[in-house]
This record gives structure tokens, C-alpha cells and sequence, in this order.
């Protein structure tokens, strides 16, 4: 089978950055427009290719295996520290090319639309160029360290594009603001690389995640405060993955991430870039899964915290950007807390899978959510969903596929979202209960803010529009019905046949007692947003006024980012960071200035020396030869 | 004729040491560059005559002193040349020959 092709699948968005980068500010906007949405088609015709290629031939017994297509040598520091660069197809990696491409491309298309007439447009089409190639390159790494500096550049684009808009200082705040946070959580990803390559003395992922290789099948034993050496390196490299994919407690940039073009956090922050941390667990979950099960389990409970976390902050939002973010945070819980139940292999590895399938289908349908609440901002002009109302009329086929979208997430069958989240849930309930209710309830939650967005959006009261909002052009509503027929039959995949722990099918049953629950609980969520929202009335109001303190508490997002100017303002710079500066300025810098400042008085007081009179020069010198001579005669 | 029978060597020597210490007297009190440079001859003078005295007193048989006397005396010529070039250029850029006024280069 032949994959060289693949190559291309990187080389094309980087050449699309460089061209649009260098050349956008000569192209016109709409060529440059067109031609990175060209490059992108070409790109997913590509991944869909390879996609084809890789699961139609599984070897004789059935598996997938991992292929290395390409591994070039690029650093070389000592015979054993070596990086390659290099692309790594398996059942993952080719399903992560198909999910980045295909929702790329519907962004891209839609872009044409939304972002028409912006000032900067080539710059956004470069951008975008940069991240896809960079996603794409982290999905495909073939070690750790190509990983982690695709990770880096996946970054700087997400920074690049959340301030597009680097005229409006909260932009500008947020870009940064996601920057330093994600940079912070990958210095413990660094670590953690470097500790487990220090144990293990390679970066391949293909022996390190070997089940029989000489990492899993031979963990060395050293212990750093009762826990191994293994399971600190995994925790820091989750730490990584948490902060990109905005686990408690480094979440806290997603929701300003929302500064950003709508497309962007479409495709960035809530499709591609922030499932990277899900994306990082399962990539080595082997080790996860045998050398440290305690970091598995602090996945799940992290993960099953966020979600529901984030959707009860979710429920209070009045920015439809802001609930799509929670939602999108809370999403990912789900997937974190899939791969915290799972096992490895057969019938264990069911939250493996199931975390992966949610990954597939929730990129699509949050795909489609962020778009179609780009749709709504582009026609109304605002991002609250008070100015908001009876848009139903107006825009016929953003309501219809918005609202495809939120039966999705809320998990009705026989939409996508139902089978994934199913999936995760009987994974959650064989591997503990508890984890098991939460994720139960959360279903219901995210089927209330859904639909709550929903009618406070299409239905409620109409508010005074200062001119009638319109149905988006075609170059908007095209991507937001694919995406919305990709969210209706996305579940229909053999997932559990493709991506799996160990590569081999795996053969799932359906649990009535699982589903049915579920899906209840999601329609009870829906019946009550509909109580509330469906026309306007008091209800939400007096339910908000009843539970005063806990609403504000969610709806300020639980004071998490007051908490963390507490820490930085007054207990890091008071406490660690104006001590250290005093010290800095009167200890280092006053010895070196007291060095200074001597010299310059002594030369002071003896410059005069230096008159320029040069009979007086001579009368020194001639003295002194007089003198020495003197000294001269008498020591003799 | 044999000045080693009639003046001793003592006499010479303190002889070229006067001139020497005229010469840097003249060096340090006189303010005009034109009166210092005589001071300088002055001073290479004092030398000529230490090394052919010594010369002509403690090795009568050889020739060293006296070619360095000579070698002094070319040498000082081409000071003198030097010197009064620069002292001309001196007076272009400040009028004056007086050292007292030439002290740009100080601290």
C-alpha cells in the first residue's frame, strides 16, 4: 500500500501559509480566500484517501497496525537522543486527519462568508493555513518531540488567530491570556517528556505505547514520594493535555478564547485544537493504562469535574459563544473521563473507544453549533442572546440545522451524539457508579443550556432588530447542512470496528438500561428549557432569584478567574515577586553599583592629576627617576 | 696630544652632567616649545659628552662611544626636525608656543 502521498497532506498548508503570508497583502482577498479553501479541499480529498486506503486493508488478522510512512533523522545530540520528524498513520491518527481536514475545510468555506470584507482577510486565511498544518502535524507525530512542537505551534496559531481582531484590547487580552495559561501547563508536558524519555531513552511512540516493548513490559521501579516515576511523568504530560484541552483548573482560557472569528472557534476551540489533550492521553494510553493507572484515574476525575462544572457555569451564560465554550469544556470532560474508565484491549478498552467516537462526532456537531451561532451573530450583531429572539422567521436553515445540532449534543437518537455519549456512558457505569451519575446528570444539564440556547435564540420574544436580520449567504449555510448531515449519520460509522485500544474489533452490545435513562434524562432537560424559554415569562427569573447566591456564583464562572488573580497578584507578586525584585534591586544591583560608584569617586579625586600641563608631567617624572635613583644608591 | 694627562675624567663627567641639568632645568621653567627643545639638545648634548669621555678615558683602543655620540647627533637633528614641525603646526592651531596653553588632553 502506498502512502507517500500523505506527505502532501502536511506540505500543502505550509505552503498555503507562506504563500498567503507573504504574498496575501498583493492577492485580492477573495483569490487568496479561494485558494486556501482550494489547498484545504485538496488536503481533505487527501486525509479521506488515505482514510480509505488505511481501513479498507487492516492486516490478515484483522488489525490495525501502525505504519511509519515517513521518519527522517532531523536533530541529532548524543547516539541516543535523536529526534525525528515523520509521519505515523494507525487507526487514530488517520481518524484525527479525517475529523481536522474535513472540519477545516467546511470552516475555510464558511470563512468565505463570514469574514468577507474584514480588514486582514488573507492574514486569516494564512492563519488558518498555519493551524491546520500544525494540527495536522501533531496528529501525525511520529514521537513525542515532533509532538510537542506542533503542540507549541498549534499555540501560536490559536494565540495568532484569538487576536485577529488586535484592535479591541479584549482580544488582544484573551489571545494572551490563552497563551500564558496553555505555556504554563505545557512546561509540565515538557517535564513530563523528559522524564519518561529519560526512563525509557526514546521518544518513539511506537515503543513506547508497544505492549510488549521494553517501556510497558519493563517499568523501572524508582519512586519519587510513594509514587512512581512513570505515573509524575504521565500526570505532567496530562497536565499538558489538560491545559489545551482546558481541564479544571486551567480552563479558564476557552471561554475569552471566544474573542476570536467565530469560524476560528469553530474550528480551533471547540473541533480540533482543544480535544489535542484527549487526543495526547490516547496516544499513550498504553502507558496510561499499564504503567500508571493512579494518572488514569486522576483523568477521570478531573475530566468528570470539568464536566459538570462547566455545565452548571454553562446554564447562566447569556453570551451564546460563552455556553457553546462551556459546553464545549464539558464535552471533553466526557472524553477525559472515558479514557480514565477504560482499559486496555477487547471489552476493557470500550472507553477508549467511546472517548474517540465522542471526539468524532463532537467536533462535527460543535463544529456546526459554533457556526450556526456565527450565523446568528453575523445577522444580529450581537453576541447575547437578550438581543436575541424569534429569529426562526428570519433564518430558516440556521434554526433548522442549530436545532439538529442541539438534539445531537443533547444525545437523542438516532442522532450521533447519542451513540458516542451512550458509549461513554456504559464504559463510566462498569468502571464506577459514581462517575457513572455524574455524567448521567450532566446528559440532562446539557440538554437544559442547550435547548435553552436553542429558544432564547429561535423562539421566545422577538426583540426591536435595528433592521431585519437575513438568512446568511450560501457560502455559510452550505458548510452548516453538511456539517449538519455529518452530525445526523456520523453515529452510523463502525467506530468500534476502526479505532480501538489494540487495534482488533471490537464487538459492542446496546444496554437498554443504559440508553434509556439517558435519553430521559436529555428529554427532561429539554421539557424544562422549554417550560422556561419557550416564551418569554418569570420563571427563569424567579428560579435565578431563588437560588441568588449559587446563580451568581455560576454565572461569575465560580470566581475561578478571581482566584487566579488572587494567586498571581497577591500571593505570587506580593509574596514571591516583589521580595525577589527588592532583593534584585538593592542586593544585586547595590553591590554592583557600590563597585561602580567607588571607582568613579577615587578617579574623581585623582583625575586632576591628568592637567594636560606637561612641564608638570616632567617634573613628576623627573622626580621620580630622581627618587628611584636615590632608592637606588642607598640599597646598595 | 693627550687630554687623559692633563684633565681627569671626573671633570668631564661632571661637566656633561651641568649641561644635562641645565638642559632640564630649561625644559621644566621655560614656557616657550621653541626654549624647551633647546633644553632637549641641550640634554642629548650632555649625553654626547658622557659617551665620548668615557669612551676616549676607558677604552682608548676602541671606537663604540664615538659612533654613538655620532648616532646621537644624526638622531637629534631628526628630532629637531620633528619637533619644530610639530611646535609650527602647534602655533597654526592655537597661537601660541606656550605650553601652559596647549593642555587639551587632560581628563
Amino acid at each position: 500500500m502506498d502512502y507517500s502521498f500523505t506527505l502532501l497532506i502536511l506540505v500543502l498548508p505550509l505552503a498555503g501559509f507562506f504563500i498567503l503570508g507573504l504574498l496575501g497583502s498583493r492577492l485580492k482577498p477573495d483569490v487568496a480566500g479561494i485558494a486556501g479553501t482550494t489547498g484545504l479541499f485538496i488536503i481533505t480529498v487527501l486525509s479521506f484517501l488515505t482514510a480509505y486506503q488505511y481501513f479498507s486493508a487492516p492486516n490478515p488478522d484483522g488489525e490495525f497496525e501502525s505504519l511509519e510512512i515517513y521518519n527522517v533523522l532531523w536533530l541529532t545530540f548524543t547516539d541516543q537522543l535523536q529526534i525525528h520528524l515523520g509521519i505515523l498513520l494507525d487507526s487514530l491518527s488517520v481518524m484525527m486527519l479525517v475529523v481536522i481536514t474535513s472540519v477545516s475545510l467546511m470552516v475555510h468555506i464558511y470563512s468565505l462568508g463570514y469574514m468577507r470584507g474584514e480588514k486582514g482577510f488573507q492574514r486569516y486565511y494564512a492563519f488558518l493555513s498555519l493551524f491546520t498544518f500544525s494540527m495536522l502535524g501533531l496528529v501525525v507525530a511520529t514521537n513525542i518531540f515532533q509532538m510537542y512542537i506542533f503542540w507549541e505551534l498549534v499555540g501560536v496559531s490559536s494565540y495568532l488567530l484569538i487576536g485577529f481582531y488586535y484592535e479591541r484590547p479584549s482580544a488582544v487580552a484573551a489571545s494572551k491570556k490563552a497563551f500564558i495559561v496553555t505555556r504554563f501547563a505545557d512546561l509540565g508536558f515538557l517535564i513530563g517528556i523528559l522524564i519518561l524519555s529519560f526512563n525509557t531513552s526514546t521518544f518513539d511512540f511506537i515503543t513506547l505505547t508497544s505492549v510488549n516493548g521494553p517501556v510497558i513490559a519493563d517499568p523501572t521501579g524508582a519512586l519519587f514520594m510513594g509514587v512512581s516515576v512513570t505515573t509524575w511523568a504521565m500526570l505532567l504530560i496530562f497536565m499538558g493535555g489538560a491545559g489545551k484541552s482546558a481541564m479544571f483548573p486551567l480552563h479558564i482560557w476557552l471561554p475569552d478564547a471566544m474573542e476570536g472569528p467565530t469560524p476560528v472557534s469553530a474550528l480551533i476551540h471547540a473541533a480540533t485544537m482543544v480535544v489535542a489533550g484527549v487526543y495526547l492521553v490516547a496516544r499513550l494510553f498504553p502507558i496510561y493504562s499499564f504503567s500508571s493507572p493512579a494518572a488514569l484515574e486522576v483523568i477521570m476525575f478531573v475530566g468528570s469535574f470539568t464536566s459538570l462544572f462547566a455545565a452548571v457555569i454553562a446554564c447562566t451564560q447569556l453570551d451564546i459563544k460563552r455556553v457553546l465554550a462551556f459546553s464545549t469544556l464539558s464535552q471533553i470532560g466526557y472524553m477525559m473521563v472515558a479514557l480514565g474508565v477504560s482499559g486496555y484491549g477487547d471489552e476493557e478498552g470500550l472507553g477508549y473507544m467511546a472517548s474517540l467516537f465522542h471526539l468524532f462526532t463532537h467536533a462535527f456537531f460543535k463544529a456546526l453549533l459554533f457556526l450556526g451561532a456565527g450565523s446568528v451573530i453575523h445577522a444580529v450583531h450581537s453576541n447575547l442572546m437578550t438581543d436575541m429572539g424569534g429569529l426562526r422567521k428570519y433564518m430558516p436553515i440556521t434554526h433548522i440545522t442549530f436545532l439538529i445540532a442541539c438534539l445531537t449534543i443533547a444525545g437523542i437518537p438516532p442522532l450521533s451524539g447519542f451513540f458516542s455519549k451512550d458509549e461513554i456512558l456504559v464504559a463510566a457505569f462498569e468502571h464506577n457508579k459514581l462517575v457513572f451519575a455524574v455524567q448521567w446528570l450532566v446528559a440532562g444539564i446539557t440538554a437544559f443550556y442547550m435547548f435553552r440556547l436553542y429558544f432564547n435564540i429561535f423562539w421566545s420574544r422577538t426583540p426591536n432588530f435595528h433592521h431585519t436580520p437575513q438568512e446568511s449567504p450560501l457560502t455559510m449555510t452550505v458548510p452548516l447542512i453538511i456539517l449538519a448531515a455529518a452530525s445526523i449519520f456520523a453515529g452510523w460509522v463502525p467506530f468500534h470496528e476502526l479505532v480501538t485500544s489494540d487495534g482488533k474489533a471490537l464487538t459492542t452490545e446496546f444496554h437498554w438500561m443504559i440508553a434509556l435513562p439517558s435519553v430521559l434524562v436529555a428529554v427532561v432537560g429539554i421539557a424544562i428549557a422549554a417550560v422556561f424559554y419557550y416564551r418569554q415569562n418569570p420563571r427563569p427569573e424567579n428560579i435565578a432569584k431563588s437560588l441568588s447566591g449559587f446563580y451568581t456564583a455560576a454565572s461569575r464562572k465560580f470566581y475561578i478567574d478571581e482566584v487566579y488573580l488572587f494567586i498571581t497578584r497577591q500571593v505570587i507578586f506580593q509574596l514571591i515577586s516583589r521580595p525577589v525584585a527588592w532583593f534584585d534591586r538593592h542586593v544585586v544591583d547595590g553591590t554592583l553599583n557600590f563597585i561602580g560608584n567607588t571607582t568613579v569617586f577615587f578617579s574623581g579625586a585623582i583625575k586632576r592629576i591628568q592637567s594636560g600641563q606637561m612641564q608638570v608631567y616632567i617634573w613628576f617624572f623627573t622626580s621620580g627617576v630622581l627618587l628611584l635613583t636615590l632608592v637606588m644608591l642607598y640599597l646598595n | 696630544m693627550n687630554l687623559s694627562s692633563e684633565i681627569p675624567l671626573n671633570y668631564m663627567i661632571l661637566l656633561g652632567t651641568l649641561v644635562f641639568f641645565i638642559g632640564l632645568v630649561g625644559v621644566i621653567i621655560r614656557r616657550n616649545l621653541i626654549t624647551m627643545l633647546m633644553g632637549i639638545e641641550l640634554m642629548l648634548n650632555a649625553v654626547n659628552i658622557n659617551f665620548a669621555a668615557f669612551n676616549h678615558y676607558l677604552y682608548p683602543h676602541r671606537l663604540e662611544g664615538h659612533f654613538f655620540a655620532l648616532f646621537v647627533i644624526a638622531i637629534a637633528a631628526a628630532e629637531a626636525a620633528v619637533a619644530i614641525a610639530l611646535i609650527i603646526n602647534i602655533y597654526r592651531k592655537f597661537g601660541t608656543v606656550s605650553v601652559d596653553d596647549v593642555d587639551e588632553l587632560k581628563y
